[in-house]
C-alpha cells in the first residue's frame, strides 16, 4: 500500500509526542551509547541488569519519529524482561524489520507491529532498528558503542 | 559557444522550460506523482548531452589513454586531453597542466593536504579552515596535522550564516601555512568572499585552497580572479557524472608538490632505486582515469557554457525567493537556517515537531526530492544547536511548479504530525 501513513501509524506518532521511560536512571548498570551516522540520529540507553532480568530501563537522545517511537516501544516492551526474553524480541522485530517470517511472530508483537511499516522504506529500517540494536548491546554486554553502519 | 571568461551573452539559452526537457531523469513519476528534484546541492541530473557523450566514449571509443597507438586509444586519448582544455577554459587556469583530474572534491582536498601538507606543515603550524565546511574539507586536514603535528583552527560564523570575516582575519598569523575555505556552503548556501579571503590569506604568507563544489554549477569561477592557489570541485554536482573532479592548482606549486599517488602514467622512468616523475598534470594521476567520466564533465561544460549563467543565478534566486517566502508563510512552524546575503538556491530549514528524517519521506511521497541530515557538515549543525535540517536545492531547471509541490509535501507532514 503506497500510503505514507502505513509508516506513521498512530501508535508511532503517539510515542515519538510522548517517549515512554524518556530520561536517565540514576542506578543503571550498563549505559550505551548508539547513532546513526546516515542521519545523525544518536541515543544512549541506560538500563539496571538484575539477576538476568532488565528491571530498569529508559533512553535519551533526538532522532526521528521512527527512531524515537521505536526506543519508547522498546524500553516499555522490555522492562521486567529477563535477558533470553529481550534477545528474542529482538530477533523477532529484526524480522519484522526487514520483512523475513513476518508472519511467525506476528501475534506476539502487539504494539511493536506497528514498526513493520518500514519494511517498505529502506532506507528508514535503520531509525527502527537502531535502539535495539543498543539493547542488545546493553544485555549482551559487551560494546558500550552501537552504530548502523 | 563564446569562450570563457568575457562572453557576450547573445546566443546563450536562457528557456529554462525548454532546457529542462533535455534532463530524462526529470521526467518520470515517483510514487506516482511527477518527480521535484530539489536535491541539486547533493547532485544534480544531467542532461542528454552529457549522457550521450559518455555512451559514445564508452561503446565506441572505449580503451585506455596516453598509450596506445592505435586509433580508439588515440580518440581517447584526444577525447580525454579535450575534456580537460575545456575544464581550463571554463574555469579560466592559466595553463592545461593547472587542471588534475581526480575522483571530485574529496579526492582533490585530499591530494592537496597529503602532498602540500606533508611537504609544508611542521609541529606548531596552523591550518584554518572555516566553520561552514564539509566534512570533506575538516577531516583531511585534521588528518595531516595529526601527522605533522600543526594545528586546526577554525573561523566562526554570524547567526545568518555569513562568515565571520574579521575573525577569520584575525586568526590569520604566521604561522598559518594552508588556508581551506569553501567557496559555497552546501548546508546553508552562504556565499564566501572568496577573493578577499584569499588576498588576506596571502598577505600573511599562507596557501589557500578552495572548495567549489558548490560554486562551479552556480557561479561563473575564474580561478586566476579569485587568485587561489587550489580550487577543487566535482562533475556530478555541475550536471556531469560521478567519479569525476577537479583539482585546479598553480603550475608553481604543483611542480614543487611530490606525488599523492604512485602508479603507472604519472612516472617518466621507473628502476627499482629510483623512479622519476612525468610532467604535469600526469604526475597527480597515476593509474588509468575515469576517461568517460572526464568526457562527461566535459560534455557538461560544454552545456553549461551555451547557458547564460547570469540568467540561470538569476533564475534560481528567484525559486529561493518564492520558496522561502511560501515556506515561510505558508508551512506553521518552520525556520530558514541560513539567511545570509548573498545565497546560492539553497533552502534549510527546520519544522518544529517534525524531524528533518520524516518530512524528507513525507515530502518524498509527494515526489519531491530533497536532502535529510546534517548535509556532511556536522559543526554547522551543532552551531544551530540542531541534529538536522531538511534542505531543497535548486537548479536552473527547477520551476515554480516544483517549489508549490515542496510546499505540498511540507503541509502533508505538518497535517500528520500535528493530527
Amino acid at each position: 500500500m503506497d500510503d505514507v501513513q502505513e509508516l506513521y501509524r498512530q501508535v508511532i506518532l503517539d510515542h515519538n509526542r510522548n517517549p515512554r521511560n524518556f530520561g536517565e536512571i540514576g542506578d543503571a548498570t550498563r549505559v550505551v551509547s548508539a547513532v546513526n551516522p546516515l542521519c545523525g540520529d544518536k541515543l544512549t540507553l541506560y538500563v539496571k541488569l538484575d539477576h538476568g532480568t532488565v528491571r530498569d530501563i529508559s533512553f535519551k537522545g533526538s532522532g526521528c519519529a521512527i527512531s524515537v517511537a521505536s526506543s519508547s516501544l522498546m524500553t516499555e516492551r522490555v522492562k521486567g524482561a529477563t535477558v533470553p526474553d529481550a534477545l528474542r524480541l529482538f530477533d523477532q522485530v529484526h524480522d519484522l524489520l526487514t520483512g523475513e517470517h513476518e508472519h511467525e511472530h506476528a501475534a506476539d508483537l502487539d504494539k511493536l507491529a506497528a514498526l513493520g511499516g518500514v519494511r517498505d522504506y529502506p532506507s528508514r529500517v535503520k531509525c527502527a532498528s537502531l535502539a535495539w540494536h543498543a539493547l542488545k548491546a546493553a544485555v549482551t554486554e559487551k560494546d558500550d558503542t552501537v552504530t548502523t553502519e | 559557444m563564446s569562450s570563457a571568461p568575457h562572453r557576450c551573452p547573445a546566443g546563450l539559452r536562457s528557456d529554462f522550460a525548454v532546457l529542462r526537457t533535455e534532463f530524462p531523469a526529470l521526467h518520470q513519476l515517483v510514487h506516482g506523482k511527477p518527480l521535484a528534484y530539489l536535491d541539486n546541492a547533493a547532485s544534480s541530473q544531467a542532461p542528454n548531452a552529457v549522457h550521450d557523450a559518455v555512451a559514445v566514449q564508452a561503446r565506441l571509443n572505449h580503451s585506455n589513454v596516453h598509450r596506445g597507438v592505435h586509433v580508439l586509444s588515440e580518440r581517447s586519448t584526444a577525447a580525454f586531453e579535450g575534456a580537460r582544455a575545456k575544464v581550463r577554459r571554463f574555469i579560466n587556469a592559466a595553463a592545461t597542466e593547472e587542471v588534475i583530474f581526480t575522483r571530485g572534491t574529496t579526492e582533490s582536498i585530499n591530494l592537496v593536504a597529503a602532498s602540500l601538507g606533508r611537504q609544508r606543515l611542521r609541529a606548531g603550524d596552523e591550518v584554518l579552515i572555516t566553520w561552514m565546511e564539509h566534512h570533506s574539507n575538516i577531516v583531511p586536514w585534521q588528518l595531516i596535522c595529526e601527522q605533522t603535528g600543526a594545528r586546526l583552527r577554525v573561523a566562526p560564523i554570524h547567526d545568518d550564516g555569513s562568515l565571520d570575516v574579521a575573525a577569520f582575519e584575525a586568526l590569520l598569523g604566521e604561522r598559518t601555512k594552508i588556508v581551506a575555505v569553501t567557496h559555497v556552503s552546501n548546508a546553508l548556501g552562504t556565499v564566501n568572499p572568496v577573493a578577499s579571503l584569499v588576498a588576506a590569506a596571502h598577505r600573511a604568507g599562507a596557501v589557500v585552497l578552495v572548495d567549489g563544489a558548490q560554486a562551479v554549477p552556480h557561479l561563473r569561477v575564474d580561478v586566476q580572479a579569485l587568485d587561489c592557489d587550489f580550487y577543487a570541485f566535482s562533475g556530478h554536482k555541475m550536471f556531469g557524472p560521478t567519479g569525476i573532479g577537479v583539482l585546479y592548482g598553480k603550475r608553481a606549486l604543483l611542480a614543487a608538490m611530490p606525488p599523492y599517488q604512485g602508479g603507472g602514467d604519472m612516472i617518466l622512468t621507473v628502476s627499482f632505486e629510483r623512479s622519476t616523475y612525468n610532467a604535469l598534470p600526469y604526475k597527480f594521476e597515476a593509474g588509468t582515469p575515469n576517461i568517460t567520466g572526464a568526457v562527461g564533465l566535459g560534455a557538461a561544460v560544454d552545456y553549461l557554457e551555451s547557458i547564460d549563467f547570469d540568467a540561470a543565478a538569476a533564475h534560481e534566486h528567484a525559486l529561493l525567493e518564492y520558496a522561502t517566502q511560501r515556506l515561510v508563510s505558508d508551512v506553521p512552524g518552520a525556520r530558514v537556517i541560513g539567511t545570509a546575503e548573498p545565497k546560492t538556491g539553497v533552502l534549510s530549514f527546520v519544522i518544529d515537531g517534525v524531524h528533518p528524517h520524516d518530512l524528507g519521506t513525507i515530502v518524498d511521497h509527494e515526489g519531491v526530492a530533497i536532502r535529510t541530515g546534517h548535509h556532511c557538515a556536522m559543526p554547522i549543525m551543532e552551531r544551530y544547536g540542531i541534529p538536522a535540517t531538511a534542505r531543497a536545492s535548486f537548479a536552473f531547471y527547477n520551476n515554480r511548479a516544483d517549489v508549490d509541490r515542496l510546499i505540498v509535501g511540507l503541509k502533508r507532514a505538518v497535517e500528520i504530525f500535528r493530527g
